[in-house]
């Protein structure tokens, strides 16, 4: 556990740095106000309509989807740990996984059919 | 090496400042890079050879203006850039830079290079969504959604590399970065591995959102991207944590598949009197490890002006139907290779 003491410090210090960077202008810079300053950026013209618009829903679904495949991908990172150890005794830990993969894979191939990762 | 807080607190203070220092410089090899790319001069006016242009730049983003605009989420438009940072500096603590030279080798330290990646993205989500803009928002949503995406193939790719290790590494942990280097000793991962390098290093790219995956900040569509209503050392902090994320993926690449700190030709260097355990060895694999860490960052600069931007729809197919497929076939194949060595 005393590694982990460093790592805290480090972490400790890097959110202090990162604090300090960001307020360093709002200390240094000047303070100018002004209505159209402050207003959001577009191209120079009056804002239309609001930026908490809908936006397409595909963004959506490859979040998702990112946490299907990671939670397949966290199984693999034992399992790559202990590999050698698992085959020990025949190839027991390569076939475990290529079961687990082929299951994947019929899921990852209904996916595209499906037309879930479609972007055009 | 035993544990003395000291030494580790002395080795944080450099490495912290020798990143910083670096990741400032980054920029000016960038610019001079894509100056000689496009057959231009590049900066030269500040100091010899424009070599103070860095610290210009830092100084004219301190002293301007801190624009929050009208109807941004205050506090969350201020964390944005805070996380950013943060994230980009604190992957640094489990890297080993020699033989016992690291500030924390802990036994997940490929875990939490990849947890610290990951939480890398809210950075970016929180300052598209709180600037309230729509081209931070676009941009904002982009690159949460490629980061997510190539992170898959990522983290497939660093199995790969534990597995190699799993077999090669007379040990247990094998998810310490320094057991992972050990493993390399004689081979590297590189020649075990090369998709898997390839895979990585293409990951590496999207993740440090940078040509040609920089959707994020697309300048022709999006204007800046995530970052459009950033001002000031806000926006130099962006800019700060991208380049810290060229050269931490630049660190990874090297320690994952190049060997990390290993010297090439050790055996030859070793018969010239260099001792096991002397200083010489260790500034010897301290420079054996920053070598292989410019040579990549120059490849991020070199590839950034060299090809153009992908299409979003060509980054998505990319990353899922071809990448996440080929990442895990590559780890099947891997794994039944090892069985007959």
């Amino acid at each position: 556990m005393v590694e982990y003491i460093p790592l805290i410090i480090l972490i400790g210090l890097a959110l202090f740095l990162g604090l300090l960077l960001t307020n360093l202008s709002a200390l240094a810079g000047p303070l100018r106000p002004n209505r159209i300053k402050y207003s959001p950026y577009e191209s120079g013209m009056d804002p239309v309509g609001t930026a908490r618009d809908r936006f397409s829903v595909k963004f959506y679904l490859v979040a998702m989807f990112f946490i299907l495949f990671d939670i397949e991908l966290v199984f693999m990172y034992p399992w790559a740990t202990q590999y050698k150890q698992l085959n020990e005794m025949g190839p027991f830990g390569f076939i475990e996984m290529l079961v687990f993969v082929v299951i994947l894979f019929v899921g990852f191939i209904y996916l595209l059919k499906k037309g879930g990762l479609k972007w055009d | 090496m035993e544990f003395v807080l000291t030494d580790r607190l002395i080795l944080i203070g450099i490495s912290l400042f020798t990143l910083i220092t670096v990741a400032a410089y980054t920029v000016y090899a960038e610019r001079k890079v894509c100056a000689l790319i496009q057959q231009r001069v590049g900066p030269n006016r500040v100091g010899p050879l424009g070599l103070l242009q860095p610290l210009a730049d830092v100084i004219k983003l301190l002293l301007k203006e801190d624009i929050v605009p009208q109807y941004a989420n205050r506090f969350l438009h201020f964390l944005a850039p805070v996380i950013s940072v943060t994230l980009a500096l604190t992957g640094l603590a489990v890297l080993p830079f020699a033989k016992d030279l690291h500030i924390a080798d802990v036994n997940i330290g490929v875990l939490y290079v990849l947890a610290v990646g990951s939480i890398a993205v809210y950075g970016v989500t929180i300052s598209g969504w709180s600037s309230n803009s729509k081209y931070a928002l676009l941009g904002g949503l982009r690159s949460s959604a490629q980061m997510v995406s190539y992170e898959l193939s990522m983290g497939l790719a660093v199995i790969s590399v534990v597995l190699l290790t799993n077999h090669y590494f007379e040990g247990t942990e094998y998810l310490r970065l320094s057991s992972i280097v050990d493993a390399q000793n004689g081979v590297w991962n590189v020649f075990r591995n090369p998709l898997g390098f390839l895979i990585f290093t293409v990951c590496a790219f999207a993740e440090a959102n940078r040509a040609p995956f920089d959707l994020a900040e697309a300048e022709q569509e999006l204007v800046g991207g995530f970052h459009t209503e950033y001002s000031s050392m806000k926006f130099a902090n962006f800019f700060l944590a991208e380049y810290i994320h060229v050269i931490m993926g630049s660190a990874m690449i090297t320690t994952l598949f190049f060997g990390g700190y290993l010297l090439p030709f050790e055996s030859a260097i070793m018969g010239m009197g260099v001792e096991e355990g002397s200083m010489t060895l260790m500034f010897l694999q301290i420079g054996s490890f920053l070598t292989k860490t410019f040579i990549f960052m120059f490849v991020f600069i070199w590839v950034r002006w060299t090809l153009p931007r992908f299409k979003y729809n060509q980054l998505m197919n990319i990353g899922w139907k071809w990448f996440l497929p080929l990442s895990i076939l590559n780890i099947m194949v891997l794994a039944g290779i090892l069985l007959f060595l």
